[in-house]
């Protein structure tokens, strides 16, 4: 089949990428610069196209509750907003991640604190790698750095969500958000049948049959100790995703001296600029964390260069060659 | 190659579509492509800007302090812009509007008076088309054939019965451009 090559601006990458992958609902709210996912959603009209669900919410609050729900019966579920509209759905997060739910959520950040400017930046990294709403939890978080990715990530990002039963974020910025590049579409997937959905999902309540017991999706447990254990199962997923979803593009850092670290946008403007020194004879590399779970640096002794481990994956289009080497633990 | 241009005029004057039309033709010629707007809490009216980066590598950033052409349709992005163009670079302006010339002396001024010709021509909508044409024909950096497939996908197909129209004023546009 022949490549279908768009212009798109990265918002509006994001949401064909998800009625491409079969997404069976989106919640949003506007606010600038990320109201271009549901203004496009609006105008593809999904439910034609896939039967999938698309409606603004009365607020940003709803939205994600919404989210809670659809994902509670095994929905492909996903919402959208911007830095100042992203912490108001920190609350339904963290339920979403203490019920053990798979959603995708996309933050295109801009400047904070407050209200702050609707200028594209990369304030939120705090928010986004502590988890941002209560309790001891964490989001698996993939940064695209173009366009494409902002179209790539959601199948990652869904089926991320699905393996893990946590809820995953993409952080992007106003710039990728704002910006047309051009784009690889990818196929048309059907949705999932609902037998398939509880196929899939043997733990959400898609109705009680004899064969199983009741099916419940919360947050809360009184019972101190059992509440413990379930942190403890937590943070033991979590250490799985750390161990086996790190994601990261190294560039040119074989030979490096020095190396950029710098993720989304930034890492953008450090790979010119790395380009630029190399010219000039300085041996730099860049380092571009995708997931932002772990980080693991060494110094290399002899240089004193932080080291990023590399057993990582990554799934981007990569220049020259990439780095070898393993950190010693 | 790499061409970085900037695009600005008032909001409604074609700046975006212009823009995008020029993207999406270089992206059918098969370059990277980044179009980046000014984007601001302004709907309608108020100044209006486009960045269109148009190379054979992968694009770094989209927000840039100096530019290979400066196209300018109104007084205030004159004000702001003209100081941005690369020694040596190029400035399109319509002097329609423009009350303070240009004075730089160490780069390429052309003039295109769109406006005027678009009036012309009965039609205030192909503005912008025929100030692609200046461009196109003081900087060839995209093939014609894909200028018109560049319209094709960045028009809707409704609109698909204009491009002989729109060619026709990028056409005028480049027998019309004028270096100063």
């Amino acid at each position: 089949m022949e490549k279908e090559l768009k212009l798109m601006k990265g918002n509006e990458a994001i949401a064909e990428a998800a009625i491409r992958y079969g997404a069976d609902a989106y919640f949003g709210y506007p606010i600038t610069p990320q109201s271009e996912v549901i203004e496009y959603f609006m105008e593809q009209n999904p439910i034609e196209r896939t039967g999938m669900v698309v409606l603004q919410a009365e607020s940003e609050v709803a939205a994600i509750n919404m989210v809670y729900g659809a994902a509670a019966c095994g929905m492909a579920a996903m919402t959208s907003s911007s830095s100042p509209g992203f912490s108001l759905k920190q609350e339904g997060l963290s339920y979403i991640a203490g019920a053990e739910l798979p959603c995708l959520v996309l933050n295109v950040v801009r400047g904070g604190p407050g209200l702050g400017t609707i200028q594209p930046s990369q304030s939120d990294y705090f928010q986004s790698t502590k988890g941002g709403g209560h309790g001891d939890y964490r989001l698996i978080v993939l940064a695209p750095a173009s366009v494409q990715e902002m179209y790539d990530f959601v199948q990652i990002g869904f089926d991320l969500a699905f393996k893990y039963r946590n809820p995953v974020l993409i952080l992007s910025d106003g710039i990728i958000g704002q910006m047309m590049e051009k784009v690889e579409i990818g196929p048309q997937r059907v949705r999932r049948t609902m037998d398939e959905v509880i196929k899939q999902c043997p733990w959400a309540t898609t109705g009680k049959t004899a064969n199983r017991e009741r099916n419940i999706i919360t947050s809360l447990d009184l019972v101190a100790s059992r509440q413990e254990e379930f942190n403890r199962k937590l943070v033991k997923k979590y250490d799985t995703i750390r161990e086996k979803e790190v994601r990261c593009e190294c560039i040119n850092c074989d030979d490096a001296d020095y190396v950029f670290v710098a993720y989304g946008t930034s890492s953008r403007l450090c790979m010119k600029s790395m380009d630029l020194l190399r010219k000039e004879g300085y041996k730099v590399g860049l380092v571009r964390p995708i997931t932002f779970e772990d980080y693991r640096w060494s110094r290399r002794e002899s240089k004193g260069i932080p080291h990023y481990r590399n057993e990582h994956r990554t799934d981007g289009r990569r220049r020259n060659a990439r780095s070898k080497r393993q950190a010693p633990s | 190659m790499t061409e970085e241009i900037i695009i600005a005029g008032f909001g409604g004057q074609g700046v975006l579509s212009m823009g995008k039309i020029l993207a999406y033709s270089g992206l059918m010629q098969g370059q990277e492509i980044a179009w980046m707007p000014s984007y601001g809490p302004e709907m309608r009216g108020g100044t209006s800007n486009v960045t269109v980066i148009i190379s054979d590598e992968r694009v770094s950033s989209p927000i840039l302090t100096q530019y290979d052409t400066v196209i300018v349709l109104n007084q205030q992005s004159m004000d702001k812009f003209e100081s941005t163009v690369k020694p040596g670079g190029t400035l399109i302006f319509d002097p329609n509007g423009i009350t303070k010339m240009p004075t730089r002396k160490d780069i390429n001024i052309y003039k295109i008076e769109a406006a005027q010709l678009a009036s012309d021509m009965g039609n205030q909508k192909v503005f912008n088309m025929i100030v692609l044409g200046a461009f196109l024909k003081v900087r060839p950096i995209v093939d014609n054939r894909y200028v018109e497939e560049g319209l094709r996908h960045s028009l809707p197909e409704r609109a698909h019965k204009l491009i002989p129209l729109n060619m026709e004023a990028i056409e005028k546009g480049k027998a019309e451009v004028v270096k100063m």
